[in-house]
């Protein structure tokens, strides 16, 4: 996956004749107290989540180590604009433009659906290096896996209803109930089409500029099995990071600190 | 603004580093051996786009800009900048923004050019080119030595100091193509007593305030200085020597080169499309003729379409008044080709540019008499692999999707020639025979001004095919 070796796609015909429509985006950010030069890193959550997932540990973590860092919600989600028939173009686009809003090339960090969002995003993108946090990738083999573990929060987002995602599949046991009561009560829903798309996508661009990738995530992960992390990680040629133990939203777990020191020491040793 | 003094600059002391080193000239002159670096000469939009890209690919990069600042012709502090205070595009953002580099979501329709200016220094610092860039510095030669290498001789902008001559294993052409101005001949000129000035000196509206004017030329600056006339000046008139199709900028509530690329992606035939056009514009601007403008002598898309929504409004308001061609000037007065003597104090020629490459020979670009290149994809000389001119287009869209995906062309032949140079052979040859061709499928006028038009969907359509050819390994 890069610019060098995939095919660049040249004719942006919808993009051009139906540009994504504007709308409010939220974006927190947390500043690191002296400028080392670091490159900001931006935070891109998955379907139902918003910023807020990331400012609870994450974004301020961040900064102490030196990166600026950037949290945002996709349109619909979070103290973004409502958007109701929001597609998966719609949140790639809404990447591309908070990226390109960033004072210096970005590091893009998705999480959950937010990690195919920014898959896509890289095709528009030239960041820094791409970090895929417990992907979704979505098809009908991850609907099927989510139908065994959790049928009556998945079966109605099949037709378009709302998904629930439950406690057992967001987080360990090691995270209080109460915790774990205040974020799930926090998720919001994906627009109706895309979640649809989640399943019947088509396979994202290569990625523009070559940008290093990162794929992490749990082997305990409820959402996303190890093999689709494996296969995942396949795809830009290496292995996952694993964190054992963790649910699938490592930024709010109860050991959410592992998994952003391994990301942090990686974007470091990489620059 | 952050000046060049700011960033660290290239090394180019003697021998002891890695990418400089002295070579001796066989003219006796030391010259500065940059290695693999290429050299790109300019820091518009092309040239930032092109630093950028051959960056992306993992090229040293040096950047000569006789400026003190980047954006070329976007800003208007440069000595050669054609922007006027009212200048707004006339390419809708999405067919405007670098395609990997969104202009923002809160940006109207057709962003002011001062809005152009901080994107493309938004640019500039967003993928940290600067520190490539050498501001205040003119290449004056380029001159091709050792095979494929080029020696590239600079000097400070204001002709002060001494010249350098630095070795670069390839160049890229990016410094523009309106800056020059075209300004035609006719019998009495040099006797008109009236002030007299091209395109390229008129900033704002003040300049015309009170005034009696005549504006030639009906291109895009023309028709918007004929409105600023038709607003500010005592008098105007507009002369165009022939009839041209005036778009407007929106039809049906949206840009129109969005719903003209509707019916593009549509794959219709040319004639059908041009019937379309004309349906269109018959139903949004109506007869032209009714109001005094010649009929157009050419179908649409033969030459790129004035984007104007106001021409029309102040000809029917009676504040521009167009009038033919000229055919003569006298001490006080403009003779028209309809016999009509005309006095203005102010004659504004918006006449164009001509393409200027005065620090490279002639028949490295395949330069014919009057002045034309021949390249291949406007981008690519014959016989000079490791040379390329960025940016010489005239689309029907905006510049910079155009002229990125160019130098992404170009970064990826200039990888192909090093890492596969059996495949690098078979598109040296479609260089040699297509050098020259153009990319438009309607049959363009062949005046200078009209040199460098394309179709940008032919176009991309080629350039697509392109970098398919030139893909490389990572
Ligand atoms: C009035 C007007 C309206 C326009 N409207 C649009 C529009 O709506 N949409 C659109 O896409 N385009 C528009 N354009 C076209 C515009 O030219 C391009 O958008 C774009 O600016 C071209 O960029 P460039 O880098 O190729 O050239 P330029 O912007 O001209 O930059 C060339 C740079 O090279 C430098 N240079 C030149 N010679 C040398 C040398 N010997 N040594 C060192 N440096 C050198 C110059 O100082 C300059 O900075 C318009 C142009 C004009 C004149």
């Amino acid at each position: 996956m890069s610019a060098k070796g995939g095919q660049v796609r040249v004719m942006r015909v919808k993009d051009w004749t139906h540009p994504v429509r504007a709308v409010r985006r939220e974006v927190l950010t947390a500043t690191p107290e002296v400028d080392e030069g670091k490159p900001p890193v931006l935070f891109v959550p998955g379907f139902g989540h918003g910023a807020w997932a990331f400012t609870e540990h994450w974004l301020e973590h961040t900064a102490s180590r030196g990166f600026p860092a950037h949290a945002m919600s996709l349109r619909g989600h979070g103290g973004s604009g409502p958007a109701p028939e929001a597609t998966l173009r719609a949140y790639t686009h809404d990447v591309a433009q908070v990226a390109a809003s960033l004072p210096r090339q970005a590091v893009l960090v998705g999480h959950g659906a937010g990690a195919l969002v920014v898959t896509h995003a890289l095709a528009r993108y030239p960041a820094r290096a791409g970090v895929l946090v417990a992907p979704v990738f979505g098809g009908w083999g991850t609907a099927g896996v989510a139908l065994l573990r959790n049928p009556v929060g998945t079966l109605p987002a099949i037709f378009g209803g709302r998904l629930r995602l439950s406690r057992r599949q967001l987080f360990s046991r090691e995270l209080p109930d109460a915790a774990a009561r205040g974020y799930t009560g926090r998720l919001g829903r994906a627009g109706k089409r895309a979640q649809w798309q989640l399943l019947t996508h088509r396979e994202p661009e290569p990625a523009v500029g070559n940008p290093p990738m990162l794929v992490l995530g749990s082997p305990d992960d409820r959402v996303v099995s190890a093999a689709a992390l494996g296969r995942a990680a396949r795809r830009y040629g290496a292995a996952p990071l694993l964190f054992p133990g963790m649910g699938h939203d490592l930024m709010l777990d109860a050991r959410w600190r592992e998994p952003i020191d391994a990301i942090l020491d990686w974007l470091d040793k990489e620059r | 603004m952050s000046t060049s003094a700011d960033h660290d600059r290239p090394d180019f002391s003697f021998g002891d580093n890695e990418s400089g080193s002295a070579a001796s000239h066989p003219g006796g002159r030391s010259v500065y051996d940059r290695g693999g670096a290429v050299c790109v000469i300019g820091a518009g939009a092309s040239g930032l786009t092109a630093i950028k890209n051959l960056k992306e690919y993992g090229f040293d990069v040096d950047c000569y800009e006789r400026e003190t600042g980047v954006g070329g012709a976007w800003n208007w502090r440069h000595d050669r900048s054609p922007v006027y205070a009212s200048t707004h595009l006339i390419s809708s953002k999405p067919f405007t923004q670098f395609p990997d580099f969104l202009m923002p979501d809160s940006w109207p329709d057709y962003p002011h050019h001062s809005q152009l200016l901080s994107y493309l220094d938004r640019y500039a610092d967003h993928f940290d080119l600067r520190p490539h860039i050498w501001f205040g510095t003119e290449v004056v030669r380029v001159e091709p030595v050792d095979g494929h290498r080029w020696d590239v001789t600079t000097r400070s902008t204001g002709g002060y100091g001494t010249e350098r001559t630095s070795r670069y294993a390839a160049v890229v052409v990016a410094n523009g193509h309106n800056w020059s101005p075209k300004l035609p001949s006719y019998e009495g000129l040099d006797e008109f007593r009236g002030q007299v000035m091209h395109a390229s000196a008129y900033k704002e509206a003040t300049q015309l305030r009170g005034k009696r004017v005549l504006v030639v030329g009906a291109g895009n600056t023309g028709c918007d200085i004929a409105v600023e006339a038709g607003q500010q000046a005592a008098k105007c008139w507009h002369s165009s020597r022939r009839g041209y199709w005036y778009a407007p900028k929106y039809v049906f509530g949206r840009p129109t080169d969005q719903v003209n690329d509707r019916v593009l992606a549509m794959r219709l035939p040319l004639w059908l499309r041009q019937w379309l056009f004309h349906r269109t514009l018959r139903l949004t601007v109506g007869d032209l003729t009714r109001f005094g403008l010649p009929r157009p002598d050419h179908k649409v898309y033969e030459t790129h379409p004035i984007a104007n929504s106001q021409l029309v409004y102040y000809i029917g308001h009676g504040a521009v008044t167009p009038v033919p061609e000229i055919i003569q000037f006298r001490s006080y007065s403009v003779k028209l080709s309809d016999g009509q003597e005309i006095e203005p104090d102010l004659v504004v020629f918006a006449t164009g540019y001509l393409p200027r490459f005065e620090f490279l020979a002639p028949e490295i670009l395949g330069t014919n008499a009057d002045g034309r290149p021949a390249l291949y994809l406007n981008a690519f000389p014959r016989r000079h692999p490791t040379l390329a001119v960025a940016g010489l287009l005239q689309p029907d869209s905006g510049v910079f999707p155009l002229v990125h995906w160019q130098t992404v062309a170009i970064a990826r032949w200039l990888r192909l020639r090093e890492t596969a140079p059996e495949r690098a052979t078979s598109f040296a040859a479609r260089i040699d025979t297509d050098a020259g061709r153009r990319f438009n499928r309607a049959k363009v006028k062949d005046s200078s001004r009209h040199w460098f038009e394309i179709g940008h969907v032919d176009y991309l359509r080629a350039l697509q095919r392109t970098l398919d050819e030139l893909e490389t390994a990572p």
